[in-house]
C-alpha cells in the first residue's frame, strides 16, 4: 500500500494530466461525423507521430561512439518522422477533396 | 528543460487540441490539420535546439539525415498513395509509429535500469510498441490482399492469451530484476510482435476497421507512455488524446456493426456465419434488368437513392457515378447518396472516395438520417454494397448480423442492385433483398454497367 502511495506522490502530476487528457480526448472526438471519420483517424495517427520527439531526445543523450544506439536511434526517428509527415501530409490531400459543389 | 522549451511544448500542445478539434467539422478540418501540423514541427524544432546538454556534431548530423529521409519517405508515400488504399497507408503510418516507441524503450532499456517504475515503463512501452508494430504490418498486408484475408488459427483464443501471458510474465520479471540480462528485452520485443500478428491474422475482412483503429489508439499509447519515461507532458498528452480518441471511434465502429469489441477480438465473423447460415429458406429467384431499362427508371423517377459500398470503389467506378448523379440532378431528379458508417474498408472511407471524384459532401447522408426516406424514394441504386443493406439484419435472427444497423433499403418502391455476380458479400452470408419483387439485378463490373447506364441515359 504504501508503495502505491509513493508511487502516486512521485507521479501525481502526470497522473493528474493523464486522466485530464482521457477526458478531453473522449470530449474531442464524441460527437464528430462519420463523414471525417477517415481523415480523422489519419490525423490523429500523425498526432501519435508525437513519439518522435522521445526518439530525438534518444538521439541527443546517445553516446556518439556507441554506434548500437546511433543505429537504433536513427531508425527510431526516420520511422517517427514517415509517421508525422506522411500522416499530416495524407490527411491534408484527403481534406482537400471535401469541397460543396454546385452550390 | 528550459522554460523557452516548456513554453513551445506548451503552444505544441494547444495546437493538438484544437487541431483536433476543428478536424471534427467539414468547414474547418483543413485548418485543425495545418495547425497540428505546425505544433507538431515547432515542437520537433524546438526538441532539437533548444535543450541544455552537450552534444556531438555527429548526432545533429544523423538526427538532419533522419529527418530528411522520414520527410521524403512519408511525403512520398502520402501523395502517391491512391485514395482506395487509404486504409493500408494509415495501417502502416501507425505500425511505423509504434515500432519508434519500441526502439526507444529498447536503447533507454539498455542504459540500464535500476528504478522499478522506470524499469515498467520502459517493458510497457516495448510491448505495446512491437505488438501494434506487428499488429499494423499485418493489418497492411491483409488489406492490401498479400496476406489471405482470414488466417485460421486452431485453438487461437487459448494461444493468443497464453503468448499474452507469456509476454506479461516476462515483462514482470525484467522489471523485478529477475531476468536481467541485457538481451530478456530482445526477447520480450520477439514476444509483443509475435502477439500482434496472431492478434491480427485471425480477424474477418469486415472487422478490419475495427482493428485499424484499435491499433491506432494502441500507437498513441504507446506514445504516451515514452512520455511517462522522460515526463515529457507534450508526448502524453498527444499520445493520450489519440488514444482515447482512437477508442471512442473504435466503440462507435463496433456500435455500427452491433458487435462487441470482445466479439471482434475472439470471434472470427466468417466462421459464425458459416454455423448460422440457412437457417430461412426463400423463394431464390431473381430478376435481371438492363441499362437502357434502368435508364428508363431512373430518368422518369422524382427520388433517387444511390448506396455505394467498397464493390464500387474496387472497380474504379467513383467519377462515373458522379456523373450519372450529375446527369440526373440537370433533370430535375433528386439524388442522395446514402453513406453506411462502415462503408468501405474504413470509417468515412466512402465520404472520402466521392469526395475525390468531386461529390458535394451535402448530398452524402448518413444512414440514420436517411433511413425514414426510403419508403418515399422512387429508386434505389445499390453499387458494390451487400451486407449493410442486407434485411436479414432486420428479420433473421439465425443470422451473423442480426441486429446490425443497416440502410433500409427494401422501404424504396424500386431496388435496383449493381453487382458482379450473385456471390456473397464479405461476412459470407446470402443476400435475401436481391430476390425481393421489387428488386431487379444489374450484372457487370460496376464501372462497366455504370458507364453503360450513362450512355443509355444521355440517349434519352
Amino acid at each position: 500500500m504504501s508503495e502505491w502511495i509513493d508511487f502516486f506522490t512521485q507521479y501525481q502530476d502526470l497522473i493528474f494530466v493523464l486522466i485530464l487528457a482521457i477526458f478531453l480526448g473522449v470530449e474531442l472526438i464524441k460527437h464528430i461525423p462519420s463523414i471525417l471519420h477517415t481523415p480523422l483517424m489519419s490525423g490523429a495517427n500523425a498526432l501519435s507521430g508525437v513519439v518522435v520527439v522521445g526518439a530525438i531526445l534518444v538521439m541527443l543523450n546517445a553516446d556518439p561512439e556507441n554506434y548500437l544506439v546511433l543505429v537504433l536511434g536513427f531508425l527510431a526517428v526516420v520511422l517517427g518522422i514517415v509517421n508525422v509527415v506522411g500522416g499530416f501530409a495524407v490527411t491534408g490531400r484527403m481534406l482537400k477533396m471535401f469541397k460543396k459543389n454546385n452550390k | 528543460m528550459s522554460t523557452a522549451l516548456a513554453i513551445i511544448y506548451l503552444i505544441s500542445t494547444i495546437s493538438f487540441v484544437v487541431g483536433l478539434r476543428l478536424l471534427g467539422h467539414p468547414a474547418t478540418a483543413k485548418n485543425g490539420n495545418r495547425i497540428a501540423a505546425a505544433g507538431m514541427g515547432l515542437a520537433i524544432l524546438a526538441t532539437i535546439f533548444l535543450h541544455e546538454l552537450e552534444v556531438h556534431n555527429r548526432i545533429y548530423l544523423i538526427i538532419g539525415a533522419a529527418i530528411a529521409l522520414g520527410s521524403i519517405l512519408g511525403a512520398t508515400m502520402a501523395t502517391t498513395v491512391k485514395m482506395t488504399k487509404m486504409p493500408e497507408l494509415v495501417s502502416l503510418f501507425n505500425g511505423f509509429g509504434g515500432a519508434s516507441a519500441a526502439l526507444i524503450g529498447l536503447v533507454e532499456y539498455g542504459k540500464g535500469v535500476g528504478d522499478t517504475q522506470l524499469a515498467a515503463t520502459i517493458t510497457a512501452g516495448v510491448i505495446i510498441g512491437s505488438l501494434t508494430f506487428s499488429g499494423s504490418m499485418i493489418a497492411w498486408g491483409k488489406l492490401d490482399g498479400r496476406i489471405k484475408s482470414t488466417v485460421f488459427i486452431p485453438q487461437r483464443n487459448i494461444v493468443n492469451n497464453l503468448v499474452l501471458l507469456v509476454a506479461i510474465g516476462l515483462a514482470v520479471l525484467i522489471v523485478l530484476g529477475t531476468l536481467d540480462a541485457p538481451w530478456w528485452i530482445y526477447v520480450l520485443v520477439g514476444v509483443g510482435l509475435l502477439y500482434g500478428i496472431l492478434f491480427v491474422l485471425p480477424i474477418g475482412g469486415a472487422d478490419m476497421p475495427v482493428v485499424i483503429s484499435l491499433l491506432n489508439s494502441m500507437t498513441g499509447i504507446a506514445a504516451a507512455i515514452t512520455g511517462v519515461l522522460y515526463s515529457n507532458k507534450l508526448m502524453l498528452i498527444g499520445g493520450i488524446l489519440v488514444g482515447s480518441a482512437g477508442l471512442i471511434l473504435t466503440f462507435a465502429m463496433c456500435k455500427a456493426m452491433n458487435r462487441t469489441l470482445g466479439a471482434v477480438i475472439f470471434g472470427a465473423f466468417g466462421e459464425e456465419a458459416m454455423a448460422g447460415g440457412g437457417g430461412r429458406t426463400i423463394d431464390k429467384t431473381v430478376r435481371k434488368t438492363t441499362a437502357s431499362d434502368t435508364a428508363i427508371l431512373l430518368n422518369y423517377a422524382k427520388d433517387v437513392i444511390i448506396v455505394p459500398g467498397y464493390g464500387l470503389a474496387v472497380a474504379q467506378a467513383q467519377h462515373i457515378i458522379h456523373e450519372l448523379e450529375q446527369l440526373l440532378t440537370e433533370r430535375g431528379v433528386v439524388v442522395r447518396y446514402a453513406i453506411h458508417p462502415v462503408a468501405g474498408r474504413m470509417p468515412g472511407h466512402m465520404n472520402v472516395l466521392l469526395a475525390e471524384s468531386q461529390v458535394d459532401y451535402d448530398l452524402l447522408v448518413e444512414m440514420e438520417d436517411i433511413n425514414p426516406h426510403f419508403a418515399q424514394t422512387d429508386v434505389v441504386l445499390v453499387v458494390g454494397a451487400n451486407d449493410v443493406v442486407n434485411p436479414a439484419a432486420h428479420n433473421d435472427p439465425s443470422s451473423p448480423i442480426y441486429g446490425m444497423p443497416i440502410l433500409d433499403v427494401e422501404n424504396a418502391k424500386n431496388i435496383i442492385v449493381n453487382k458482379r455476380s450473385m456471390n456473397v458479400g464479405y461476412a459470407g452470408i446470402d443476400n435475401e433483398l436481391f430476390y425481393n419483387a421489387k428488386t431487379a439485378m444489374l450484372f457487370g463490373d460496376a464501372k462497366a454497367a455504370l458507364t453503360d447506364l450513362v450512355t443509355e441515359l444521355k440517349k434519352l
